[in-house]
């Protein structure tokens, strides 16, 4: 129980749509079996890139939505739209006064799909054929407000942009929406869907992503001594929150409370995390005085590494410190990124969801592609196949970081 | 030259296309008494769309303070013939 707060907040619906499958089961039994989602772009421009792969979509939303909608929302838009209906039917399509639900989903670059389309449109043919939904289409806030549109969510939309830590930074403001009293019901969640040469171009520029092409399966291998980069990939990840006693009273299913949200800021360098892990660590420690979680009730991290060199091995060191060398020695940590790649804004989103399942259904999936195990890393990885979850496990955390400093943590306690 | 008549229905039978392209709406529901906006639920913004295929396939521009008075199908068909 929250030592400050009395609403507490419980998860009630899941939905998502990644590289892995077209929804939570799908990618859930895939997470498990450790199975990549990463394959070959299959584009001619992939020839003047250095990475030739990427996380894509395992379903296509033209086999979901009708044309007429496909062309007035952004791609963010419809795979927000997409996991959240899942997570809305998955949470038994709660009746709730629509000035009462919120939504809050974000991505982590906006509608960029849109930008560079409509830009090509505008300087082959002219103002006149661009599209006059490039507007509410290109616009960060454009998935939250497709989803508040959808459902009729008045209570409010937001849209908090962290770069890769977005989406876990939606799922914690949408807590605190609860318990600040301003909605019963939140559908919460983040999204990303900007594979494009420039995208990829951008980050490889940085040296940001892995260029691993003859085994694009091998190459989001977090901890690894041979990890080069992160490889990107789209995707949305969706769930509903709701207060203890509005779920109660309906009688919905509770996958896990929503125990508690931590945040920080590097303040170190625009791109690069504190090697010392000090705003990591400081996230932590804020999670677990905001959800009144001991650091030993935390049986289970899914972590944000990425796979890059600099980012992996400086977050078990964050981890180590915040929790105390007990506690540490204990935790299972894991990063489904090995599997999906990295959803940026929607990868806070999709990995709660892979925490929330971790603690609901006893399973922690793998990390997958550690072949020499980096021996910097300073905690116990669950690494090539799932593990029990401890039957004492109390809590499980997910982690997520972004450029910017951002640092973002949300717990979940079993029921 | 081809008569009015003749003109109407193969107007009529692009705009089928380009509502049903641009707004999802099935052409058995277009006909010539129907408002976009009122009988098809069509809003402003997919008006716009609506007018530049419009023109793209009738080669007649509808400059915007028009089309704001174009309100059913008839209208536009008018629009395009005069």
């Amino acid at each position: 129980m929250g030592a400050m707060n009395t609403t507490e907040v419980v998860v009630t619906g899941l939905g998502a749509t990644t590289p892995l499958g077209g929804d939570v089961a799908s990618t859930w039994s895939a997470l498990l079996e450790g199975r990549s989602g990463i394959d070959t772009i299959h584009e001619d421009w992939v020839a003047d890139l250095p990475v030739h792969f990427a996380g894509q979509i395992a379903q296509e939303p033209s086999e979901v939505l009708p044309r007429q909608r496909l062309r007035r929302l952004d791609r963010t838009q419809q795979l927000a739209l997409i996991s959240a209906k899942e997570a809305w039917e998955d949470a038994g399509g709660p009746e709730v006064d629509p000035l009462r639900l919120g939504a809050v989903v974000s991505s982590g670059i906006g509608g960029i799909l849109t930008i560079l389309e409509q830009y090509d449109t505008f300087r082959e043919r002219g103002w006149k054929r661009v599209s006059p939904f490039t507007v509410p289409m290109l616009m960060p806030n454009g998935p939250a407000a497709a989803v508040s549109l959808e459902y009729s969510a008045r209570a409010g939309a937001h849209s908090p942009v962290s770069a890769c830590a977005s989406s876990a930074e939606a799922l914690a403001n949408a807590v605190e929406m609860i318990r600040n009293g301003r909605a019963d019901v939140v559908i919460a969640g983040g999204v990303e869907a900007a594979i494009h040469p420039l995208n990829l171009a951008s980050f490889a520029s940085m040296r940001a992503l892995s260029t691993r092409n003859d085994d694009p399966q091998g190459a989001s291998r977090p901890w690894d001594t041979q990890r080069d980069g992160f490889v990107m990939s789209e995707g949305a990840g969706t769930v509903v929150l709701e207060s203890a006693e509005h779920a109660a009273a309906r009688g919905a299913r509770v996958y896990a409370v929503a125990a508690g949200t931590g945040y920080s800021n590097d303040a170190h360098d625009i791109v690069l995390p504190d090697p010392d892990g000090n705003g990591q660590s400081q996230a932590i420690l804020s999670l677990l005085e905001d959800s009144g979680l001991a650091p030993s009730d935390i049986a289970h991290v899914n972590a944000h590494a990425t796979s890059t060199p600099a980012g992996d091995v400086g977050e078990t060191v964050a981890l180590r410190k915040a929790l105390g060398d007990s506690a540490a020695d204990r935790v299972a940590v894991t990063s489904t990124k090995s599997m999906t790649g990295h959803l940026l804004g929607g990868a806070g989103a999709v990995e709660s969801i892979a925490t929330v399942l971790a603690l609901y259904e006893g399973r922690i999936p793998p990390t997958i592609n550690i072949e020499e195990l980096d021996p910097e890393v300073r905690v116990d990885i669950v690494r090539d196949k799932p593990r029990d979850m401890p039957a004492d496990a109390v809590a499980a955390v997910n982690e997520s970081f972004g450029f910017g400093g951002h640092n973002v943590a949300v717990a979940f306690r079993r029921v | 030259m081809a008569n009015t008549e003749t003109d109407t229905d193969t107007i009529l039978a692009g705009l089928r296309e380009i509502v049903d392209e641009i707004a999802g709406v099935p052409a058995n529901e277009v006909d010539l008494e129907k408002s976009f906006v009122d009988d098809l639920d069509i809003d402003s913004l997919s008006m716009v769309e609506i007018a530049v295929a419009a023109q793209d396939k009738f080669g007649v521009e509808i400059p915007d303070d028009q089309l704001k008075d174009l309100k059913t199908v008839q209208d536009v068909v008018n629009y395009i013939q005069k």
